[in-house]
């Protein structure tokens, strides 16, 4: 569905994206995993037909975006970072008028905008103006307006940021769903648990590069023991406590309100810490994740 | 049947239309009402009862002087309100714009919608104040139809560049500078309330320069025509007149064309 090869992306002297590489497979949930700015948005705007690459190749639907971009766009759902809702109108006019700008006939829009407010379940708010709505809401007006065109990939750049924990769900439900009817989806996410939870496979970017791609197993698998046990010292001792956990599992990290022990087994570890004579103050053993993969690969966490 | 994709841009803008139209209409009888009651009634009773200069007005009387040129600086102000704020907006706040171009829609269909949304606009508004005049008998003249059409135009001469200006520009600290000085001064010395005739040589060449003037003189010229008073302006001078206004319409949309594509598709 799309390819791309050397795909580069400058703002003069600035460069956002930097000669990557990847492919996306129909009906394939696909994941750009990377900090702010590490060039996914740009990555996103590219595929989208909207921002012309200074570099490389990138053919979606197997057309070039530089001469068939009307043709692309007809047939990508796109779901911004920024909802892009107009407040004063209502939701389902919100509906119609971009399912005009496909040109679809009135009747068609209208239809289809209550068949969709019916899937986000937003029916009974299809007459209210979009201003008053939560958050939440308002990302699923605007999953459903990206969905009036019937697209063939749904584009959605960090949908759940900004969101809480219940609406998260919510909306990660809601996209299963389209996954499970065959629309392939390309998302961006800094959170790894959205990234675990809907991606089938993913790259992971930092500074405007590809630094790994897989699955999520496959890429905590390759990049992280099966544990990770996370130990919390008093403020600002973590560091001095660094040393001390020398040698306990396959490797640690000190970050400013932790340090985390990467471990085939975390209890042994455990174990380990306090034969050492070590008290934390708060200890948890845990599964390794995405964040810890991104952590091994760049040395940074993902959310600041 | 395919609908053009300007005019679905311009649907978008219609039915944003609708959700204020009461206080847009209002606005654009009430304001431009009490101009012509105040300065109809005052300045005129003023200029025609004292020494009232045939060379100026003619026999026509300061109500009727006045009017059509109210028809005119209506659309202009109303229409430079819309290319301000509005237009920053679909940038910067409700998104619009960067909506409509991840849809077959490219960054100049949406110049060209807003373009004939603009002129839409600015015909609505001149209707609003053509029709105010259509209640008195001094200025109900079928002239008025026609001279809407020209206000529509005059404030689209100032609407395009404004709008590419707002696209491009990095905040909106200039806005209230040109409302203060260029709309402000381009409404008191183009010709609205007096002759430019009257004015020192330099003003002249400013309201000369504005479309502004240009847009009084023929929508004037028009309304008097048919109320069967000489127009004072030729055949050939009104089309210069609106050739003037066409050039500041072609410049502002193609400056608005460079703008949006430089904001929407970089």
């Amino acid at each position: 569905m799309i390819t791309a090869r050397s795909l580069s992306k400058s703002f003069g002297d600035f460069t956002a994206v930097n000669g990557i590489d990847f492919d996306v497979r129909p009906g394939e949930v696909f994941g750009f995993l990377g900090p702010n700015g590490a060039g996914k948005s740009s990555t996103m705007r590219m595929i989208g037909a909207v921002s012309p690459p200074t570099g490389g190749t990138l053919r979606i639907f197997g057309l070039d975006p530089a001469t068939d971009g009307k043709k692309i766009r007809a047939r990508l759902g796109v779901v911004a970072q920024q909802d892009e809702l107009d407040e004063f109108l209502s939701v389902q006019d919100n509906l119609l008028i971009y399912g005009r700008y496909f040109d679809l006939p009135r009747r068609v829009c209208k239809e289809r905008a209550a068949e969709l407010l019916d899937f986000v379940q937003l029916s009974d708010w299809a007459t209210k103006k979009v201003q008053p709505l939560s958050g939440g809401m308002k990302r699923r007006v605007t999953i459903a307006r990206s969905l009036m065109s019937q697209p063939e990939i749904l584009m959605l750049d960090e949908p759940t940021t900004g969101l809480d924990p219940q609406a998260r769900h919510v909306l990660w439900d809601r996209l299963y769903r389209l996954k499970q009817q065959g629309v392939t989806i390309v998302l961006t996410t800094h959170y790894m648990d959205e990234a675990e939870q809907l991606c089938d496979r993913l790259v992971v970017m930092d500074q405007g590069q590809i630094v790994a791609e897989g699955t999520p197993a496959e890429l905590i698998r390759t990049y992280s023991p099966r544990e990770v046990l996370e130990l919390r010292f008093p403020a600002g001792e973590n560091e001095e406590y660094g040393d001390r956990v020398d040698g306990i599992g396959a490797r640690h990290e000190v970050l400013p309100d932790r340090i985390l022990i990467y471990a085939d087994d975390g209890e042994v570890a455990l174990k380990e810490v306090h034969g050492r004579g070590l008290d934390p103050e708060a200890v948890l053993v845990r599964r390794s994740s995405l964040e810890d993969v991104f952590l091994r690969l760049t040395g940074r966490t993902l959310v600041e | 049947m395919a609908t053009p994709a300007p005019l679905r841009v311009w649907e978008k803008e219609f039915l944003s239309y609708r959700s204020f139209w009461q206080s847009n209409l209002l606005g654009t009888i009430v304001r431009p009402l009490f101009y012509l009651l105040g300065m109809g009634f005052g300045v005129g009773g003023l200029v025609e009862n004292g020494d009232r200069s045939d060379a100026v007005f003619g026999d026509v009387s300061y109500f009727q002087f006045l009017g059509p040129a109210m028809i005119v600086t209506t659309a202009m102000m109303i229409l430079v309100s819309a290319s301000l704020w509005p237009i920053r907006g679909g940038f910067e706040w409700t998104g619009t714009y960067k909506s409509q171009v991840t849809t077959p829609i490219t960054p100049s269909e949406v110049v060209m919608g807003v373009g004939l949304w603009h002129l839409t606009y600015g015909l609505i508004s001149a209707i609003g104040v053509a029709l105010v005049l259509a209640f008195f008998d001094s200025t109900r003249a079928w002239g008025l139809i026609p001279a809407c059409g020209v206000a529509a135009l005059t404030g689209a001469a100032y609407a395009m560049p404004i709008t590419a200006w707002s696209a491009i520009a990095k905040t909106d600290y200039s806005f209230p500078n040109i409302l203060r000085f260029v709309v402000i001064p381009t409404f008191l010395f183009a010709g609205a309330f007096y002759p430019i005739s009257v004015l020192p040589d330099w003003l002249q060449w400013f309201a000369r320069v504005s479309p502004l003037w240009h847009g009084i003189e023929v929508a004037r010229a028009i309304v008097h025509h048919s109320l069967g008073f000489s127009s004072g302006v030729s055949v050939g001078a009104g089309i210069a007149h609106i050739g003037y206004l066409v050039v500041w319409v072609v410049v502002g949309w193609y400056m608005s064309f460079r703008a949006f594509t430089h904001k929407l598709a970089n």
